[in-house]
């Protein structure tokens, strides 16, 4: 099990006017190579969650296991703990500091203290990841390209500690559609060719319903909701009371329905959608 | 470890003190870093300290604050004390390890050093700790308007004051975040001797210099786009007044520099 979490509370500047509970007895297990969404609105407590996951944060009370290793214990590397877990936070392009793409992907693997050999594959390995070449790329500043390519590069930052788990907080924000359709591409190929634990947390619904096997609905620091996408997006009340929503073909479907249409409300993706309208099309001709 | 700078905050609440005008707080603190200097002796500074406190008081300031300001410049503190400790030439009173030399001279400067030190923090704090930045960068506008004349620029220097304060919380966010994605890519920013520390923290001052410069930019245009075209002909919503308690502050601090300019012949 790489990812278990055990009674997780977290209390924000505990003892001060300012304090509150971020977390809130969380408990949560996440399989070898499963696909997990993350969800909730904003200050639901997301982004302190996966912080506690490489011990950037530490918790008021319960326990993280990572292979089943309790990393709040006394005498845990961190940086070992870091190395297997990988975090791409908001906006990671803003993390970009050195001269040339190789060396700021090289950062996290030289303070593993790896080989030189050892950091020319890795780079070259996270490169081929995110589909960016290494010829052209490797000295090029990193400033100078795309929002959609910065983002890659910083990805490719991340993966170049070659994560178990890798978990990513908003990666397609603030990008454009090519720059999203392309980190995505990239994401679902790290979790379908290389096997990767994802958890990946968004605001897009759209998003986890095409790539996650599992959501996870987070609302004031509690796991409020709980299961595939196809059962949690069956719940619509609930999720609309804590500010969230469906994927939009679902809403469609539903309008669909109203109207007098034998269309299957259980859908959520696109191409779920297509296939029912089709379907519904051609028996009309009939 | 970030959160626990308090130099430059403020302490919302409607003391007395909160309630002054800020023009009236700045000239008087002024005015109290210049008499603290003014001191030569036990006797003034026990005056000092007892109007501190009372001004503390009024402010309804926890002192925990100001020990705050304080221990944020400790060290400072100390080396300045040492440092006029050894190097005041002197009657030598005694000899730390037979090398170092503690004159009375010395350590006569280094306790009243460290006095006006510590008042200078506590005096600063009360005036920023009651004071908006809002309203302490329009006190430092109308008072410097009369130098316009010979080219001060008053309202742009009021300005650009107002937009660093306004940033202080948004880079200290900016910094922490920063740091928390590269300590994920195995940074470690606690460990080895000072030049391996500094440059440890390349990683989080490049990425923090880019996103000022941005933020600047963005600023700057959303200012444009407002028509913002600085001080000329330019009205405000709240004007500066001063009244009855401004007067009664006055009155007391005047009082209090009386009695801190005696205070010099008392010896």
């Amino acid at each position: 099990m790489p990812v278990k979490v055990e009674n997780l509370t977290y209390v924000y500047m505990p003892n001060t006017p300012f304090e509150k509970k971020a977390l809130d007895n969380i408990n949560l297990e996440i399989k070898d190579g499963e696909f997990v969404g993350l969800i909730g609105h904003t200050g639901s407590g997301k982004s302190t969650l996966i912080q506690q996951l490489n011990g950037l944060l530490k918790p008021t009370f319960g326990k993280v296991y990572i292979d089943d290793i309790s990393i709040t214990d006394k005498g845990i590397s961190l940086k070992s703990i870091r190395q297997k877990v990988g975090i791409v936070f908001q906006y990671p392009e803003h993390q970009l500091f050195e001269e040339t793409v190789y060396k700021d992907i090289a950062f996290g693997p030289t303070n593993l203290g790896l080989t030189n050999e050892e950091i020319e594959k890795r780079v070259k390995r996270a490169m081929d990841f995110v589909g960016l070449d290494y010829e052209t790329y490797k000295d090029r500043s990193p400033f100078e390209l795309s929002g959609g390519q910065k983002r890659r590069v910083a990805i490719a930052g991340v993966l170049a500690m070659e994560p178990k788990v890798l978990i990513l907080d908003e990666p397609t924000a603030g990008l454009d559609p090519k720059g999203r359709d392309e980190v995505l591409k990239q994401i679902k190929r790290m979790h379908k060719e290389y096997k990767m634990t994802i958890i990946m947390v968004t605001h897009s619904m759209d998003e986890v319903a095409q790539l996650a096997d599992r959501l996870i609905v987070l609302d004031k620091g509690k796991i409020v909701i709980e299961g595939s996408p196809r059962e949690v997006f069956n719940q619509i009340d609930t999720l609309e009371k804590i500010g969230l929503s469906v994927p939009q073909v679902k809403y469609l479907a539903k309008k669909l329905k109203e109207k007098g249409f034998n269309i299957n409300e259980d859908i959520i993706t696109l191409e779920e959608a297509k296939r029912e309208i089709l379907r519904l099309f051609k028996e009309r001709k009939i | 470890m970030i959160k626990d700078i308090t130099i430059g905050q403020y302490l919302p609440g409607d003391s007395f003190i909160h309630k002054l005008d800020p023009r009236v707080k700045i000239l008087l603190a002024f005015l109290y870093i210049i008499l603290i200097f003014l001191i030569n002796n036990f006797y003034g500074y026990l005056v000092v300290i007892a109007f501190t406190l009372l001004v503390v008081m009024l402010a309804k300031i926890p002192i925990k604050y100001l020990f705050n300001g304080i221990k944020g410049v400790i060290w400072l503190i100390i080396f300045t004390a040492v440092l006029n400790a050894t190097l005041t030439p002197g009657k030598v009173i005694f000899k730390l390890f037979n090398l170092i030399p503690f004159t009375d001279k010395g350590i006569d400067l280094a306790l009243f050093m460290s006095m006006r030190l510590i008042l200078l923090i506590v005096g600063t704090s009360v005036l920023t700790l009651t004071t908006s930045p809002i309203s302490l960068t329009d006190g430092i506008e109308r008072l410097l308007n009369p130098f316009k004349k010979i080219g001060v620029p008053a309202h742009e220097l009021a300005m650009m004051m107002t937009i660093a304060l306004r940033f202080i919380p948004t880079l200290l966010d900016e910094t922490d975040k920063i740091m928390k994605a590269q300590m994920a890519r195995g940074a470690d920013f606690d460990s080895g001797g000072i030049i391996k520390k500094a440059k440890n923290l390349i990683p989080v001052l490049v990425p923090l210099f880019i996103s000022a410069f941005r933020r600047a930019d963005e600023l700057a245009l959303a200012m444009e786009a407002r028509c913002y075209r600085g001080g000329e002909n330019r009205t405000r919503m709240k004007q500066l007044k001063t009244d009855k308690r401004d007067y009664i502050a006055i009155a007391a601090f005047i009082a209090f520099s009386i009695i801190c300019i005696i205070s010099r012949r008392w010896r």
